[in-house]
């Protein structure tokens, strides 16, 4: 089973060089530290900033440079600043390649609700409904069941939609697995001492086991 | 050229009314138009309709608009931070339209250029998209999505030039220039205010055109919402 920093691991893996990535906030945000060596990507902040760099040294934060979750942090060279109709604008016209962010539940033809708790305190959904309905590549970071023991990946969400039909793959502490085109959650690999079995226990929607199932690299 | 300059906040806010909508930029507390918010509250306006893409905290931004009971309505993307605000909301004395942020900033641009609406991804199959129009276009379904209209829009910059040309420092831009383009009032305060030709044209981020009042404002707190460091 992976813990948070495992899933940011695995999630690295699939970055590719070149790449330009939004990250969300939580797990996503850890995946930034995990980039192989070698591999060349530039994150996009959606208030308003390409090639974001690592935070501040003590002493050294700027008030007026911020990422989206408001933490203080630096540029690097070759950074740009822009307004935030133009960060949305090449967010719309799928010029940032990869969305990672996290999810309070996925159905398995890809919708994703993840702003929402009927009956709690919304606090609003932010850049993620304009980030998971324009990118091409959608990878979901999140725990498999919930605190109540629930499976997160269901039929059908229960929760209200973030995105209909855009999750491309998921990365849990038990699992990756992508969506399938006609729907369902096809395993692609186990975590480190996970059984196939543990996985559909924990799955509530419709799982789609082909062949032998490897277990993880990290 | 023509002089845009005001004495301050409270002159720039003279003609700010209760239930007027303004537009105010910023993002989280980076950004925002520090000084006319306390002109704002100095001066009582209440029942006022904010667009903005976030509530502030609750001692801080437009936190203290809301805790001086003078917002009506919040349309906004993410208000997350500010305990008095979820008080208000919870017993109905504040109302809240929360929007996609890049809707938010497309309806801003949208009034800026003269666009009546846009059509944007966004929110299709959520509950953001009862009542809208669907467009399909080219085989991918579209929400139609109003440019706002506001009163006033109150921005913060950087550098301003007397004539109203606006620079913005950094991350601090955010929602400012599309604001700055869509009120039918535009005011400006900046930190520092110079003399025509003291700005290179080449790096004007907002013209000032759209800008109608500026000054150069005092005590910029800028607070910080997240100090997140790193150890040598």
């Amino acid at each position: 089973m992976l813990d948070k920093t495992g899933i940011a691991k695995r999630i690295a893996k699939e970055i590719k060089d070149g790449y330009y990535v939004n990250l969300g906030i939580g797990i996503p945000t850890l995946v930034a530290n995990y980039i192989p060596e070698g591999i060349n990507v530039v994150l996009q902040s959606e208030n308003g900033l390409l090639g974001m760099g690592p935070f501040p040294f003590d002493g050294e934060e700027d008030p007026d440079l911020i990422n989206a979750g408001k933490q203080t942090i630096t540029t690097l060279p070759g950074s740009a600043i822009f307004d935030s109709a133009m960060s949305f604008g090449m967010i719309r016209s799928q010029k940032v390649d990869l969305t990672i962010l996290g999810a309070m539940e996925v159905s398995e033809n890809g919708d994703i609700a993840n702003w929402k708790i009927p009956g709690k305190m919304v606090k609003g959904m932010g850049g993620a409904m304009d980030l998971v309905a324009s990118a091409k590549n959608i990878i979901v970071a999140m725990q498999h069941v919930n605190k109540a023991g629930e499976s997160k990946l269901l039929t059908q969400c229960s929760l209200p939609l973030t995105g209909v039909r855009c999750v491309k793959k998921i990365v849990t502490e038990l699992a990756v697995l992508e969506i399938a085109e006609n729907g369902g959650f096809r395993l692609l690999e186990r975590a480190p001492g996970v059984s196939v079995e543990e996985i559909k226990n924990a799955t509530s929607g419709k799982l789609i086991i082909e062949g032998e199932i490897p277990e993880m690299t990290i | 050229m023509i002089n845009k300059v005001v004495s301050g906040a409270d002159e720039a806010i003279k003609d700010i009314e209760s239930g007027m909508t303004l537009m105010l930029g910023g993002f989280g507390l980076c950004g925002i138009p520090e000084n006319c918010i306390a002109a704002l509250v100095r001066k009582g306006v209440d029942r006022l309709t904010c667009i903005s893409n976030n509530a502030g905290v609750d001692d801080f931004g437009i936190g203290l608009m809301l805790k001086q009971r003078q917002v009506k309505k919040m349309i906004s993307s993410y208000v997350g931070e500010n305990a008095e605000f979820e008080r208000q909301l919870l017993s109905n004395e504040l109302e809240v339209e929360l929007i996609p942020q890049g809707t938010l900033a497309t309806r801003c641009m949208a009034a800026g250029y003269g666009m009546p609406a846009i059509f944007t991804p966004a929110g299709v199959g959520t509950e953001v998209a009862e009542g809208k129009e669907v467009r399909n276009f080219n085989g991918k379904d579209y929400l139609m999505e109003m440019a706002f209209k506001a009163d006033f829009a109150i921005v913060k910059a950087w550098k301003g030039d007397t004539a109203g040309n606006l620079i913005y420092r950094s991350t601090a831009r955010n929602f400012n220039p599309v604001m700055a383009m869509a009120g039918k009032i535009t005011i400006a305060e900046v930190e520092h205010l110079v003399e025509p030709g003291e700005l290179d044209p080449d790096q004007i981020h907002t013209p000032g055109i759209y800008v109608h009042r500026i000054f150069e404002g005092s005590d910029y707190e800028k607070r910080i919402e997240q100090r997140t460091v790193r150890t040598k």
